[in-house]
C-alpha cells in the first residue's frame, strides 16, 4: 500500500502548521516591510514634489524679481542719464551765459577804459594844444592880429544869409534884447565902429549895443543878441580840432573792442 | 531499497508511527520556519538591505505576482497557502542533493495529504469569496446536469494532482537509486540535476495548478468557460 492513512494526516497537519508558521515568519514580517518602503519611498517622492514645486515657485519668484530689478534698474539709469545730460547742458548754458556776462563786462570795462583813456587824452590833447595856442596867441596878441580878427568878425556879419538876417534883427527890436560883443580884449573905437557899420548894414539897430570883456575866449568876438550868439573865435577852432581827435580815437578803438566779443563768442 | 520513504519507520506505537516522510518534514519545516524567523528578525525598513532579506522579498513578491498572474486579484490572502505550498515543494526537491535524504514529497502519502488540503481549500476559499449558496450553485453550471461531471473533475483533479507529484518525485529518486546500481560514476549526476530541475518544475506546477483551482472557484462565474478540460501536464 502506498498510501499511509495516518501519515497523510500527519503531513496534513504539518502542512497546515507550516502555512501557519511561514505566514507568522515570513509572509507578514517581509510584506510589511514592503508596504513601509513604499509608503516611505511614497512620502519621501511626495516630500521631494512637493519641494521641487516650492523652488519652482521660488525660482520663478526670484527671476521675476531679477527682471524687475533689472527693469527699474535700467529705468533708473536712464533717469539718471537724461537728468545729468540735462544738468550738463544747463551748466553748459550757465557758463556760456556767465562767459557771455563776462565778455560783456570785460568789452564795457574796456569800453569804459577807452573812452576814459581817450577823454583823458582829448583833455589833455586838448588843453595842451590849447595851452600852446593861447601861449601862440597870446605872444601874437598885437594890435594887427584883433584888427584882423575885428575884420573876419565884420565880415562875418556881413556874410550872413538872409534868415540869420532876419533872426538877428528881430533880436534887436525887441524890448529886452540888448546886442552884446563879447571879446578877449578891449575893442578900439575904430573896430566898434566897424562892427556897429555892418550891423547898420544889416538892418539891425546899435542903439543898446555893450561891449564886454572876456579874457576867456581866446581871441575871439562874440555877438549875443535875445541868447542868439553869433561868433567867431579861436576856441571854435580848437573845439572843431578837439572834436576831430576824438574822431579819430573813436574810429581806432571800435576795431580793438570787437575783437573780444568775437572771441569771446566761440 | 524501498519505494516510499512511509515504509523507512523509526518508532512506531500502535497507530502512531515516525517514519522518514514525517521527520524530514519536520526537517524542512524546521529550516524554512528558522531560517525566515533568522532573517526576518533583522528586517530593514530604509532602503539599505541584507542580501537575505533581498532574497525573501524577491522570493515573496515573485510568489504574489505569479498568484496575481493566474487571476487572483488580491493575491495576499492566498498568499499563506499558495507560497507554503510551492516553497515546501521547491526545498523538499532542491534538498535531494543532500546525501541520505529522501524528499517527503517522493510519498504518495505526503502528496495525498498536499491534493487533500488543495481539495479542501478550493471550496473553503470560494466559499468565502463568493458566499455557500453561490459557490454550491456553480456546479449546477451551466445545466444540473453537469453536477455529478463537477463533483467527479473536483475528485480526479485532486487525485491527479497527488500522482503527477508523487510520480515526478519518486521516479526521479528511484532512478537515481538504480543508476547508481548500474552506472556508479558521471551519469547519476546529470540524473540528479535533471531531478532538481524536475522538482522545481513540478512544485511550480502543483501550486500554479492550486491557485488555478482556487481562481476558478472564487471567480466561477467569469471562468466557467475555461473550467472544461483540466490542464495536466
Amino acid at each position: 500500500m502506498l498510501i499511509d492513512w495516518f501519515t497523510v494526516g500527519a503531513q496534513a497537519l504539518n502542512f497546515l502548521i507550516l502555512v501557519w508558521l511561514l505566514k507568522r515568519f515570513l509572509y507578514q514580517p517581509v510584506l510589511n516591510a514592503i508596504s513601509v518602503r513604499e509608503q516611505r519611498i511614497g512620502m519621501q517622492l511626495a516630500d521631494a514634489a512637493s519641494k521641487q514645486a516650492a523652488a519652482t515657485k521660488e525660482r520663478d519668484e526670484f527671476e521675476r524679481n531679477n527682471r524687475e530689478f533689472d527693469a527699474q534698474r535700467a529705468a533708473l539709469l536712464a533717469q539718471a542719464s537724461e537728468q545729468a545730460r540735462a544738468e550738463h547742458q544747463r551748466l553748459l548754458e550757465q557758463a556760456h551765459k556767465d562767459a557771455e556776462a563776462l565778455r560783456l563786462r570785460l568789452a564795457d570795462l574796456l569800453r569804459s577804459e577807452q573812452q576814459l583813456l581817450s577823454a583823458e587824452v582829448a583833455r589833455r590833447t586838448r588843453d595842451q594844444v590849447l595851452a600852446i595856442a593861447r601861449k601862440v596867441l597870446a605872444d601874437l596878441a598885437t594890435a594887427s592880429l584883433e584888427d584882423s580878427m575885428a575884420r573876419v568878425f565884420v565880415e562875418r556879419i556881413r556874410a550872413l544869409s538872409g534868415a540869420d538876417r532876419k533872426l538877428l534883427t528881430s533880436a534887436t527890436e525887441a524890448a529886452a534884447g540888448a546886442l552884446v560883443v563879447r571879446s578877449a580884449f578891449e575893442l578900439p573905437a575904430q573896430q566898434r565902429t566897424a562892427i556897429e557899420q555892418a550891423l547898420s548894414e544889416i538892418g539891425a539897430s546899435v542903439s543898446r549895443l555893450n561891449y564886454e570883456t572876456v579874457p576867456g575866449l581866446i581871441s575871439g568876438l562874440e555877438l549875443h543878441a535875445s541868447g542868439r550868439k553869433l561868433a567867431w573865435s579861436v576856441a571854435d577852432y580848437l573845439g572843431a580840432l578837439e572834436k576831430s581827435v576824438g574822431d579819430i580815437l573813436g574810429s581806432a578803438s571800435t576795431p580793438a573792442a570787437a575783437a573780444p566779443a568775437s572771441g569771446a563768442s566761440q | 531499497m524501498h519505494l516510499s520513504p512511509d515504509q523507512l519507520v523509526f518508532w512506531q506505537h500502535g497507530p502512531l508511527k515516525l517514519n522518514a516522510t514525517i521527520a524530514f518534514t519536520w526537517g524542512l519545516m524546521l529550516i524554512l520556519a528558522v531560517g525566515s524567523k533568522l532573517i526576518t528578525r533583522t528586517l530593514s525598513l530604509g532602503p539599505e538591505r541584507s542580501r537575505w532579506q533581498d532574497l525573501l522579498e524577491i522570493i515573496v513578491t515573485g510568489i504574489e505576482q505569479q498568484i496575481e498572474a493566474v487571476g487572483l486579484s488580491r493575491p495576499r490572502k492566498y498568499l499563506p497557502f499558495l507560497g507554503t505550498l510551492f516553497l515546501f515543494l521547491a526545498t523538499a526537491a532542491l534538498c535531494t542533493i543532500i546525501p541520505g535524504y529522501e524528499p517527503p514529497t517522493a510519498s504518495l502519502s505526503t502528496t495525498a495529504a498536499l491534493a487533500l488540503c488543495v481539495l479542501v481549500a478550493v471550496p473553503l476559499f470560494g466559499i468565502l469569496e463568493q458566499g455557500l449558496g453561490s459557490y454550491l450553485a456553480s456546479y449546477l453550471k451551466p445545466t444540473f446536469i453537469m453536477l455529478p461531471f463537477n463533483i467527479i473533475s473536483e475528485f480526479s483533479r485532486t487525485l491527479a494532482l497527488a500522482v503527477r507529484l508523487f510520480g515526478n518525485m519518486m521516479s526521479g529518486s528511484m532512478i537515481v537509486a538504480i543508476l547508481l546500481t548500474i552506472t556508479p560514476f558521471i551519469f547519476p549526476l546529470v540524473m540528479t540535476l535533471l531531478g532538481l530541475l524536475t522538482g522545481i518544475v513540478q512544485a511550480y506546477i502543483f501550486s500554479i495548478l492550486a491557485a488555478v483551482y482556487i481562481a476558478a472557484a472564487t471567480r466561477a462565474s467569469e471562468l466557467e468557460q475555461e473550467r472544461g478540460p483540466a490542464p495536466a501536464p
